[in-house]
């Protein structure tokens, strides 16, 4: 903690004493009635409060009898019950509930009855039934009768507001909590209250108050009598507070009841964030998740995609027994045993171990785990790959990738332990943000920085402000893909975020995509050391963090130990109980394709690593290698190459921990008991086969090695990396430079058979300056993008403030995937033609 | 003492109680001890006197009393829309846990009841069943009532979770089967009033578009009893 927060907890606290319900209670100042009585455990019934929602008064179930001292302290009740949701606790005040105050429980009673008149009363249709407030406090603080004998207002019902957010109007309360939610939270302000008296109705904001700034959703969104859709990364939320069955999703509607269901907490597998969630389950099914409350990383909010996305694992090509290619050709469901046998016989040969002279030819294998395992997967497959299989080749990062990056990841965020923190991201007066786009990439990274909007200032290094940016009332510094080492070099002396930035406690973020550009993460130190800010890596899936502490780089040995240091080496080495590790460099995920695809690597063990999401031709790498072992979920084209396809757990099946970007430790436990086992364990089993013990069999295991094992000393340590800015490609003729990230809801793997999510991602556009789409001559406002890959890719044109001679498409969107079918990355150069 | 030492003495104590005691009954008079043994005797003589009650079950079934808790049925409103609308309340009241339901969306092209919902899934266990009726009292749509069908024994315990076609009503003569649109201009609380009386025309004809072999169009009923048809 810093000097400055212990002072301010030292500071004694202005409190306020008064009674409520005959009990006296000291509270520190500015906490609200409704606050006060929780603390003392009394129940006041409410639907429009919400903790982490500014106050409204909008339902007026909380009224209480108030009475307070006026100015010559003599104690005078209010005329009327007041809302307790939106006054501030006063020395000396009385409040007497429904409990004690029958002015209050009648009051309370009347809203009740008053809410209930156009209630259409179908809990047995409804979603919420069973765990609704309105059906709790309606019996518990509500008439047993009621006087209402006349006709009921009706709404067409239900009304999408997009593919996967319903809206009932009969059903709603008016309470607000989902258009506070929109406004304040997530900063899409697609909802609000529309009309008058009974008429008075949640619907879309009018279309020409907010344009949609190119940033349609793709699914079919209803319009209301304003004509607006709902589009917004984080809708599901608004179903999960929404007090009554008013909101619910497509996904969930009428599947269960929660007397159905088993509820498991864990961590979201969708980004670095570590979002707490709950796993709802009936019968080994998943039917929802919904967000857990977990005050110092996501709160009580998350993604859609965190909420919705879970079915990827149960589609039909889930495996669920390994399979081995026979003579044949084919692949064959065999048993455990036998399919462990074959894997190592196979990886023994490809390694050279086999003592044969056959193992003269054996060209080594490379180890591919993906970046979407747990800490413990991890470290047992880098284990697997230096002790078992004698190599470094083994690389999480099969995205752009460098060794500047690795070094950076070995000097500045492996073994640092927690870092910058969601709360640091909060207090922050400036944030920095390079090569990341918190509402894309970062999950509910974006919603911090979101909270502390107007107090913080966020500067972006990127080709255009992007919607979250422009939500974030971010400052562009203007850089072409490739060019952001220029950019953050650039920020210096008197410039005027150079003096932002220097102010206490702000935190630059570099992204993933900042190690495409050469030198960059360099600038990124160097500028944090000139200006005193912080610095925080934000990788975008779930496993990097948790793999560069477990060592899963070519380069890094567990705790961010440099594996070309001997000192390091040996120390690993004594503590794993063997001779020595591999002393040859290894070769990252890029290298170790390249080497597959020429024939100079003879095996390969490949976690979950989709084919799609490589710019290089992963299917002919997996051709060329002789021997392919499969760690996967589900069936993916890596098992039609593969020689031993392992199935292994999806996230909920299994124990482990995935480390968020902050570094912390997000543990979890099985939600769900199944015969699916972890990477780690299955490959404990193998490494046993191969005559090596690893001791990865459990998480208890991996936890007890990496425990001892701790952080890299200073000796120990990669150097920080020191690589000259390099300068952006130029664009010339109708070749512009690429720009691209991953939107949250695209067609990533782990979004698979998800229907109603994906038709809340954006539609894909490709983004141009005026000039540039002037200059290349857009016809019929689409354009044509090629470059070496395996296709093309065509996309309708959103002419975008942005700058001149890049094009910036969506990089796994519908119709745009980009590392497949351009096999480049983001700051190469690709030939956009105008028209198709 | 060691602990069961102790609770064989106490034990052993109440015995000896146990035989102190005495009766209230009046002690029997000479002729009646001597008729002890075989007074028993009396009780099979003075039945041989009085009529049977023995039931013939199963050459002859007695039908049960008209509000006995038998087997459940799903019933359907008029024009053979089912009447369960998949609230799992019925399952949620059932004190056995007996009842397992699970829910879905109607939809244009396959109406199953008035409204949104319907139950797709329909299970009750009478392994578990204890007949106690609270699940008829929870449904709100009184979808579902008991019947006075006790038949309930088989050989399997799969076969004895009735599925939702086990449980389903007979089609009525004039019903249509469902899956089929509402009656036109109707909404769901027209069917819970009990305003929709009858199939219409234009449900027959939707049926008919679609499966023009459906039993229960008009052209394909056969002049057997609905009953019979069941199943
Ligand atoms: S839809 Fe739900 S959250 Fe929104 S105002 Fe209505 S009751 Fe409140
Ligand atoms: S009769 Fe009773 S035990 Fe049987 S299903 Fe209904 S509620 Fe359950
Ligand atoms: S039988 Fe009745 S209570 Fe049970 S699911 Fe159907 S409608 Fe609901
Ligand atoms: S909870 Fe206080 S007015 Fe709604």
């Amino acid at each position: 903690m810093t000097s400055t927060a212990d002072k301010a907890t030292a500071e004694t606290v202005d409190t306020v004493t008064l009674t409520i319900d005959g009990k006296e209670t000291t509270v520190p100042k500015g906490t609200l009635i409704i606050r006060a009585a929780e603390q003392v455990g009394i129940d006041i019934p409410r639907f429009c409060d919400h903790p982490l929602l500014a106050p409204a008064g909008a339902c007026r179930q909380c009224l209480v009898d108030v009475a307070a001292p006026d100015r010559e302290g003599n104690v005078r009740a209010f005329p009327k019950p007041q809302a307790s949701c939106t006054m501030q606790a006063m020395d000396g005040m009385i409040v007497n509930t429904q409990h004690t105050s029958d002015e209050a429980k009648n009051a309370q009673e009347g809203v009740m009855e008053l809410l209930l008149i156009n209630h259409p009363l179908d809990c047995p249709v409804c979603d919420k039934g069973g765990e609704c407030p309105l059906q709790n406090q309606a019996l518990s603080h509500g008439r047993s009768e009621s006087r209402f004998i006349d006709v009921k207002r009706v709404f067409e019902k239900p009304l999408p507001l997009s593919s996967e957010i319903l809206l009932d109007r009969e059903r709603c309360v008016l309470c607000q909590r989902c258009t506070r939610f929109s406004k304040e939270i997530a900063g899409d302000a697609f909802i609000d209250l529309q009309n008058r008296g009974a008429m008075q109705q949640i619907g879309t904001f009018d279309e020409d108050v907010l344009g949609f700034d190119g940033y349609e959703p793709i699914g079919v969104a209803a319009e209301d009598e304003s004509g607006r859709a709902f589009s917004s990364y984080y809708s599901g939320n608004t179903v999960q507070i929404c007090p009554v069955g008013a909101l619910t999703s497509a996904a969930y509607r009428f599947r269960s009841r929660p007397f159905d269901l088993v509820s498991s907490p864990g961590i979201s597998e969708h980004d670095s964030s570590g979002a707490a969630i709950r796993t709802d389950h009936r019968r080994g099914t998943i039917l929802r998740r919904l967000s857990d409350n977990d005050p110092v990383v996501n709160e009580e909010w998350i993604t859609d995609k965190d909420r919705f996305a879970f079915s990827w694992q149960n589609l039909s090509d889930r495996l669920e027994r390994p399979l081995v290619r026979g003579d044949d050709g084919e692949l064959h469901e065999a048993s455990w045993p036998d399919a462990i046998a074959r894997a190592a016989e196979g990886l023994k040969a490809a390694a050279g171990l086999t003592g044969t002279p056959a193992d003269k030819k054996a060209k080594g294998v490379g180890v591919l785990p993906g970046g979407r395992i747990t800490m413990e997967d991890a470290y047992a497959y880098q284990k697997f790959a230096r002790v078992a299989l004698g190599t470094n080749d083994v690389d999480v990062r099969t995205r752009t990738a460098s060794d500047e990056e690795q070094e950076f990841l070995g000097s500045t965020v492996a073994g640092s332990g927690m870092g910058v923190t969601f709360a640091d991201l909060e207090k922050a007066p400036t944030v920095l943000l390079a090569g990341f786009e918190p509402e894309d990439e970062g999950g509910v990274v974006f919603l911090r920085l979101r909270k502390a909007y107007g107090t913080q200032r966020v500067l972006t290094v990127a080709p255009f402000l992007s919607r979250g940016a422009e939500k974030l009332d971010a400052t562009l510094i203007q850089a072409v893909p490739g060019g952001e080492a220029a950019a953050l070099a650039s920020i210096k002396g008197a410039a005027d975020a150079a003096e932002s930035l220097q102010a206490e406690g702000s935190v630059i973020i570099v992204g993933e995509r900042l190690a495409g550009s050469p030198g960059a993460l360099s600038e990124a130190l160097r500028l944090a050391k000139r200006t005193g800010a912080r610095l925080a890596w934000i990788p975008r899936r779930a496993g990097e963090r948790g793999a560069v502490e477990a060592g899963a780089l070519p380069g890094l040995l567990p705790g961010g130990r440099d594996a070309t240091a001997a000192s390091a080496r040996d120390a690993i080495a004594k503590a794993w109980g063997v001779d020595s590790l591999p002393e040859s460099p290894g070769r990252n995920a890029a290298e170790i394709i390249a080497a597959a695809a020429s024939g100079t690597l003879s095996g390969l063990v490949i976690g979950g690593v989709t084919p799609s999401d490589l710019t290089d031709d992963l299917a002919a790498a997996l051709a060329r290698t002789d021997f392919v072992v499969s760690l996967e979920v589900r069936r993916t084209d890596v098992a039609r190459y593969a020689d031993v396809v392992l199935p292994v757990a999806p996230p909920s099946e299994k124990p482990g921990t995935f480390v968020n970007w902050e570094g912390r430790l997000r543990g979890f436990a099985t939600a769900i008991r199944t015969d699916a086992i972890s990477d780690h364990r299955a490959l404990d089993f193998l490494g046993r086969e191969l005559g090596a013990d690893l001791k990865v069999g459990t998480v208890a295991d991996v936890n007890e090695q990496l425990a001892l094992l701790g952080a890299a000393g200073k000796s120990e340590r990669v150097k920080a990396p020191s690589v000259k800015a390099g300068k952006a490609r130029k664009a010339a003729g109708d070749e512009l430079v690429l720009a691209s990230w991953h939107l949250l809801v695209d067609e990533g793997a782990l979004q698979d058979g998800e229907p109603y999510l994906a038709g809340t991602g954006r539609t894909a556009v490709a983004r141009l300056s005026p000039a540039t789409a002037e200059r290349i001559g857009v016809k019929d406002g689409v354009v044509t993008l090629t470059a070496g890959g395996r296709g093309t890719i065509e996309l309708p044109v959103a002419l975008t403030d942005m700058a001149d001679g890049v094009v910036w498409v969506p990089a796994k969107s519908p119709g745009s995937w980009v590392a497949q079918e351009l096999g480049v990355h983001p700051g190469a150069l690709v030939r956009v033609k105008g028209g198709i | 003492m060691s602990e069961p030492d102790d609770v064989w003495k106490v034990n052993r104590e109440r015995d000896g109680e146990a035989q102190r005691f005495e009766s209230n009954f009046p002690e029997n008079g000479a002729v009646g001890r001597a008729f002890a043994p075989v007074a028993g005797f009396g009780v099979t003589l003075r039945n041989f006197f009085r009529p049977t009650v023995t039931e013939q079950y199963p050459d002859k079934k007695t039908p049960a009393m008209p509000r006995y808790h038998g087997r459940h049925q799903l019933n359907r409103y008029a024009d053979g829309l089912e009447k369960c609308i998949g609230c799992e309340l019925c399952a949620w009241a059932c004190p056995a846990d007996a009842i397992y339901v699970e829910g879905d969306s109607n939809t244009e092209d396959a109406q199953y009841s008035p409204g949104e919902r319907y139950g797709r899934v329909y299970q009750i266990n009478y392994l578990r069943c204890i007949f106690c009726g609270l699940c008829i009292e929870a449904c709100p749509t009184r979808a579902l009532t008991m019947t006075n069908e006790y038949e309930l024994a088989g050989p399997t315990r799969e076969g004895l979770i009735y599925e939702k076609q086990d449980l389903l009503a007979p089609m009525q003569d004039a019903m249509l089967a469902a899956p089929h649109p509402m009656v036109p201009d109707t909404v769901d609380d027209d069917y819970y009033r009990g305003d929709v009386t009858a199939v219409v025309d234009s449900q027959i004809e939707w049926v008919r578009e679609r499966r023009p072999d459906d039993p229960t169009l008009p052209e394909n009923r056969s002049t057997e009893p609905a009953e019979a048809r069941r199943g």
